[in-house]
């Protein structure tokens, strides 16, 4: 089983479900940190870190003896990453796709691919979910590839619970893609209730079973509960804002940990998300 | 011109709140033109409320779309495909779609076409504080850095033509693509943190992004009372790398019921200690060096 917690918008507490989720799941779960451009979920869970593993994509490298300045490669790249400039092809990496076509086109067999690295993902074992997190390098542009393959590292065998990074572009559908369940975050604001139907967009559009969980659930307005209603979304679970859950987020403390009854009441939200996902999995679409 | 970015690394700090009410205060004080630049989770319409006066598609790469009445089904496009994207049926999956052509490039039948993707739309609008350029990124599209990289360059023409000498940026989340592209050539940056461990941990990132461009940044903390502690933490962390301090805003339901508002807390009632606060932020920020780089302090910003 594999649930991606997901939000539109940043700052939901999108991660804050994620690492409880996981942490009341205990041992038989898994938590991957798909946010690689700000990865927080390990501040929580403080998972010890058994090893580490750089983690690139595959670039262009051009034999200049061999090439012949024919300029196939350059005609290929959709992406402009590579190009005849005088007497040589010069690889511009950073707009590089990896998409081998440059490699294939050759006709002198002058180009090999080397690996650029992208950032790192960290495997470790807490008290109770194991760890697996991706780390975008800083001034790296990329984290679509890294979190495919963070996804990819996860451990079949375990419930996985994906902290997916924020937004609707494409880093949030390579943390999505896949998943069992997506389980979407907010608050009741107006900017909430913008960016969750984006999410919600999103999730049709792959056509994942969805549920919604409110945080700070009392600071704001109604909106956001009159949208799930009519959307068919269930409203999983609510948290109400607490000067007491803000501070012990502040320090980096789970809820499961502050005040057991969390605990409960997050298994209890794993129960339902199972029960949603074996009705068959239909998305509940309002518009069809 | 200077060019203001709004930056929060981690999402939901308040960075948009922020820009919408540092924008009511610059409108007082010799206008501005804003930039909405967080193309993915667009929000600061909500509180501008601008009237689109000009509107345009995004074009975005091409993605592959196999026609079947030309296709013997060879299963060249299929082996070529890094991105797993093509069924065993030869049909292309748009979301996996990298839209590198690869398969077109190879197939022998030419039976692949390759159209360029709409995959958003920009906006030049009106608000009450000044012209503001914003666009929307469609769900599950890429190129959100060309996106960030466009609406900016429009942004600063705009407020070229009608002789704004501040351009004000909310920024993206983040660390990757679209805040690289929201970044560069920026005047400064103001990086918007909560003091939470996360905060503390996703500053780190963003003063080493700033770094990595050499933009100036000043650090504001947002509902620093939630955590005085972890306050004092994020301004030792901002001042060891050299960074500014541009002030502290208290934790206050005030920004939130603005919001409902449609409005800013500059223009909401009962939010005096917030209105304050913003007010002490601003100016740090629009009167520091990093913000007045040659040293000219614009005075009609001073007085009042
Ligand atoms: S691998 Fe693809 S994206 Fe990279 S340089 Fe070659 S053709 Fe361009
Ligand atoms: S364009 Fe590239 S990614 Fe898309 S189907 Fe063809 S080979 Fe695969």
């Amino acid at each position: 089983m594999i649930v991606s917690v997901a939000s539109g918008k940043g700052g939901t507490g999108k991660t804050t479900l994620a690492v409880n989720l996981a942490a009341a799941l205990g041992r038989k779960a898994q938590l991957l940190d798909c946010d690689v451009e700000e990865p927080n979920a390990h501040l929580f869970l403080r998972p010890e870190i058994s090893h580490s593993r750089k983690v690139g994509t595959p670039v262009p490298l051009v034999d200049a003896d061999r090439c012949t300045l024919c300029r196939k490669c350059a005609e290929i790249c959709r992406f402009n990453a590579i190009a005849v400039a005088g007497r040589q092809v010069l690889v511009f990496a950073d707009l590089c796709h990896g998409c081998g076509g440059c490699t294939l086109v050759c006709p002198e067999q002058a180009i090999a691919e080397v690996d650029r690295e992208l950032g790192a993902i960290d495997f470790g074992t807490c008290a109770g979910p194991d760890y697996v997190g991706g780390r975008l390098r800083v001034g790296e542009a990329m984290a679509p590839p890294l979190i495919k393959q963070v996804r990819a590292a996860a451990d079949p065998r375990r419930i996985t619970v994906v902290d997916a990074p924020p937004g609707t572009s494409c880093p949030v559908i390579a943390a999505m893609h896949g998943a069992d369940f997506v389980l979407l975050v907010t608050e009741p604001t107006p900017f909430g209730l913008h960016d969750l139907r984006l999410a919600v967009e999103a999730v049709r559009l792959l056509g994942i079973p969805a549920g919604l969980a409110v945080n700070r659930a009392d600071l704001g307005d109604d909106a956001v509960f009159a949208y799930a209603e009519q959307q068919g979304l269930p409203l999983l679970m609510r948290i109400p804002f607490d000067r007491a859950i803000a501070e012990a987020y502040s320090r980096g403390q789970l809820l499961v940990d502050a005040d057991p009854c969390w605990r409960g009441q997050f298994q209890a939200l794993y129960r339902a998300i199972e029960t949603l996902v074996r009705q068959g999995g239909a998305v509940p679409c309002a518009n069809s | 011109m200077r060019e203001l970015v709004i930056v929060s690394g981690k999402g939901g700090t308040g960075k948009t709140s922020l820009t919408a009410a540092f924008a009511a205060l610059a409108a007082q004080n010799g206008g501005l033109a804003l930039c909405d630049a967080d193309v993915d989770a667009a929000d600061l319409h909500l509180l501008t409320q601008p009237a689109i006066r000009q509107q345009t598609d995004f074009m975005g790469g091409g993605k592959a779309l196999v026609d079947p009445d030309l296709c013997t089904g060879c299963g060249i496009c299929r082996a070529h495909c890094r991105f797993a994207a093509i069924s065993e049926r030869f049909a292309v999956d748009p979301i996996r779609c990298e839209g590198c052509g690869v398969c077109v490039h190879f197939c022998p039948e030419r039976a692949i076409a390759f159209a360029p993707q709409r995959c958003g739309q920009w906006y030049v609008s009106e608000t009450r504080f000044g012209p503001m350029v914003h666009a929307r990124l469609g769900v599950a599209e890429e190129n959100s850095g060309k996106l960030v990289s466009l609406v900016r360059r429009e942004a600063r023409q705009v407020a070229e033509d009608r002789g704004l000498k501040l351009l004000i940026t909310d920024g993206p989340p983040g660390i990757g693509c679209p805040v690289i592209a929201a970044v560069g050539g920026a005047t400064a940056l103001a990086i918007v943190v909560e003091p939470t461990v996360s905060g503390l941990h996703d500053l780190g990132r963003v003063l080493d992004l700033a770094a990595h461009f050499r933009v100036p940044g000043l650090v504001c903390v947002n509902k620093f009372d939630l955590n005085p502690e972890m306050t004092g933490a994020v301004e030792d962390l901002a001042r060891s790398r050299n960074v500014a301090l541009a002030g502290r805003i208290p934790f206050d339901p005030a920004f939130v019921r603005a919001m409902v508002q449609g409005q800013t807390v500059l223009e909401f009632d009962q939010a005096d200690r917030a209105r304050r606060a913003v007010r002490a932020v601003w100016d740090n920020i629009i009167r520091s060096p990093a913000m007045n780089p040659a040293r000219i302090v614009d005075f009609r910003q001073t007085i009042r």
